[in-house]
């Protein structure tokens, strides 16, 4: 059963959803920001059409920066805005920031505590036909591992661009990623997003399915199919992957007695992986998980991709039918 | 280079003796440490001296007054120079010193910033202080404010494509309000820096990039003082103060030995570096008199 404090769309399975890139609810936040914020700035590395980034260019040039191809530059720069008390984005693939400037993340932003926002663009497989190397799939993994870092994985463009707002009012370095392609808008402009608290978008007590990114839609399908089977999955909404939601984790844990997480990144280090390391510490349970299965991906288009790879409701469903029999 | 504010001889005397004492500093913190470098404080504590005693607009006593001049270095590794001379301004007491690279100390090995009072930047990985400079340079001109930033950096470490990149922007950027002094020692970890990677000519690199050169003796301190005068009068550009220094610059056994750049004195070596630089102290004052 859906859970109506969560304001989701009505008629979810009914209808043919809306859709659009999660990356315009990162453009139109900064826009927001821009207004509400004289001190939030924009960087980009030569890609601001494609992050969405030209719309606050466009209303704020004073306050938007080009750095060119040069991510461990931005990256510093950044830093630097942010120790003189300016909330920088540094908007790029998330192939490249922080793929390419894990070190200036680390040293010049985390250790720093600069309150520096990293905006990665075109994350995960479903960037499509640019192939392997433009899919990130180990960003979760590089970030969640720095400490005073917060990292959010938003689900649809409403979640994105409310997570833009909370990170510039959250104090501390932070990245945040989100696909490029159009994904179909679940939630709405009242559904609550408070970072750090994972979100139960349907209640169950049989399994939960623990998911991040537009991928939260694909568990609420799979918690659908099962229904119809006489299984009832709680699905968890972990837009948040650090600090991660434990109370909520062990809970279900606790409560439905066994797990699937999804995600669209590797399966080693990433949402799976940290459920899996707070679990085992607080309340141990059988697992199993959707996620890339320690591969690169190739070109193809988005849902072709999802499809081979595992990343879709089907796929989840097998593994909660597998999941139940170890519990 | 003709002198547009030059210092008064006594000034002059007073700055030498005081980068003569904080080399003693240095030396002592590294015998205390027993780890760390030790060509490139000593061959930097000229510049950190015309800096802080002269340069910079600063204050101890309040030492994040907003308006204040900041300060990056970019190599963090001669942060027992800055830690030396940091102290012997009034930021904290000259007897935190030997806990450098302690455990529970402030004077981390490499620095963190805001660890203690001066301490701007966090810096160890190379070539990343640049970068953070030409941040806190926007930020200044983004509020309006008239303060300037000073990034130091090592020569070697223009070995790494970041500063490159951050050479680019700030050309771009016409960023006059930031100085870089760049530690032209010709040693790194492995070599001098012409055998491990050539670095010349650095000069036309800087200028292909747009910045204002300047070029001085590192260890004169009219030249120092007069090139960051100098650089504050250059409105088209960022400035680049390329300081010739000798790496051990004050102990006749470390200078120009590049085997002195990553390790620090033994006990016996301590000793004769400290009683060479006292006696050099005292010539300096003999010598004013």
């Amino acid at each position: 059963m859906i859970v109506t404090e969560a304001h989701l769309v009505e008629g979810l399975f009914e209808r043919e959803l809306p859709s659009k890139a999660p990356r315009d609810g990162f453009g139109d936040g900064l826009v927001v920001l821009g207004e509400r914020n004289p001190d939030v700035v924009v960087l980009t590395g030569d890609l601001a059409d494609s992050t969405r980034v030209s719309a606050f260019r466009d209303r704020f040039p004073d306050r938007f920066f080009q750095v060119g191809v040069a991510e461990q530059n931005m990256m510093g720069i950044a830093a630097g805005l942010a120790i003189c008390g300016k909330i920088p984005f540094c908007s790029s693939y998330a192939t490249f920031s922080p793929g390419r400037n894990w070190d200036q993340l680390r040293v010049s932003v985390c250790y720093s505590e600069a309150n520096v926002k990293v905006a990665g663009a075109h994350a995960g497989l479903s960037v499509g036909p640019d192939g392997a190397t433009h899919q990130a799939l180990e960003d979760i993994a590089i970030t969640r591992v720095l400490p005073n870092m917060t990292v959010v994985v938003p689900c649809d463009y409403h979640q994105t661009l409310k997570a833009t707002i909370a990170l510039a009012e959250h104090r501390g370095p932070a990245y945040f990623r989100f696909g490029r392609e159009r994904t179909p808008i679940f939630t709405t402009p009242e559904t609550p997003f408070e970072l750090g608290r994972a979100q139960v978008l349907r209640h169950g007590s049989d399994l939960t399915i623990v998911a991040c990114g537009p991928l939260v839609l694909e568990a609420l399908k799979a918690a659908r199919t099962l229904a119809a089977e006489g299984i009832e999955a709680r699905v968890l909404n972990c837009h948040t992957i650090k600090p991660l939601d434990v109370e909520a984790l062990v809970a279900a844990a606790r409560e439905t007695g066994a797990l699937v997480t999804v995600e669209e990144h590797q399966i080693h280090g990433g949402l799976g992986s940290a459920v899996a390391e707070a679990l085992a510490l607080h309340h141990p349970a059988p697992m199993e998980m959707v996620a890339m299965p320690d591969s690169f991906g190739e070109s193809g288009r988005a849902e072709e991709l999802l499809e081979k790879w595992g990343l879709t409701a089907p796929a989840i469903v097998e593994r909660a039918r597998r999941v139940l029999r170890r519990r | 280079m003709a002198s547009l504010l030059t210092l008064s001889d006594s000034e002059e005397v007073r700055l030498a003796e005081t980068a003569t004492r904080i080399r003693e500093h240095v030396v002592e913190m590294l015998l205390a440490a027993g780890s760390g470098h030790s060509a490139g404080p000593l061959g930097m504590a000229d510049v950190f001296t015309a800096l802080y005693f002269s340069i910079l607009n600063i204050d101890p006593a309040d030492p994040w007054k907003p308006d204040r001049d900041r300060v990056v270095l970019s190599n963090g590794h001669i942060c027992p120079v800055w830690y030396a001379t940091l102290a012997e301004r009034g930021y904290f007491p000259v007897s935190l010193l030997p806990t450098l690279r302690q455990l529970g100390s402030p004077l981390q090995g490499h620095t963190h910033i805001r660890s203690a009072p001066g301490v701007e930047n966090t810096s160890g990985p190379l070539g990343q202080g640049l970068s953070q400079g030409v941040g806190m340079a926007l930020a200044a001109s983004l509020d309006g404010a008239g303060w300037r930033t000073h990034v130091l950096l090592s020569d070697a470490e223009h070995q790494e494509g970041q500063i490159w990149e951050a050479a680019m922007f700030a050309g771009k950027h016409r960023l006059h309000n930031l100085t870089a002094w760049v530690d032209r020692n010709n040693i790194q970890i492995d070599g001098y820096t012409e055998d491990v990677m050539p670095l010349e000519p650095l000069r036309a690199k800087y200028e292909a990039f747009n910045w204002y050169v300047i070029e001085i003796d590192g260890h004169n301190f009219k030249a120092i003082v007069d090139a960051a005068r100098h650089a504050e009068a250059i409105y088209e550009r960022p400035t680049v103060v390329i300081c010739h220094t000798i790496p051990g610059r004050g102990v006749d056994f470390m200078e120009r030995d590049y085997r002195w750049h990553g390790v620090p004195p033994d006990r016996e070596q301590a000793r004769r570096a400290v009683q060479e630089l006292r006696s050099l102290r005292g010539r300096i004052a003999s010598e004013a008199e």
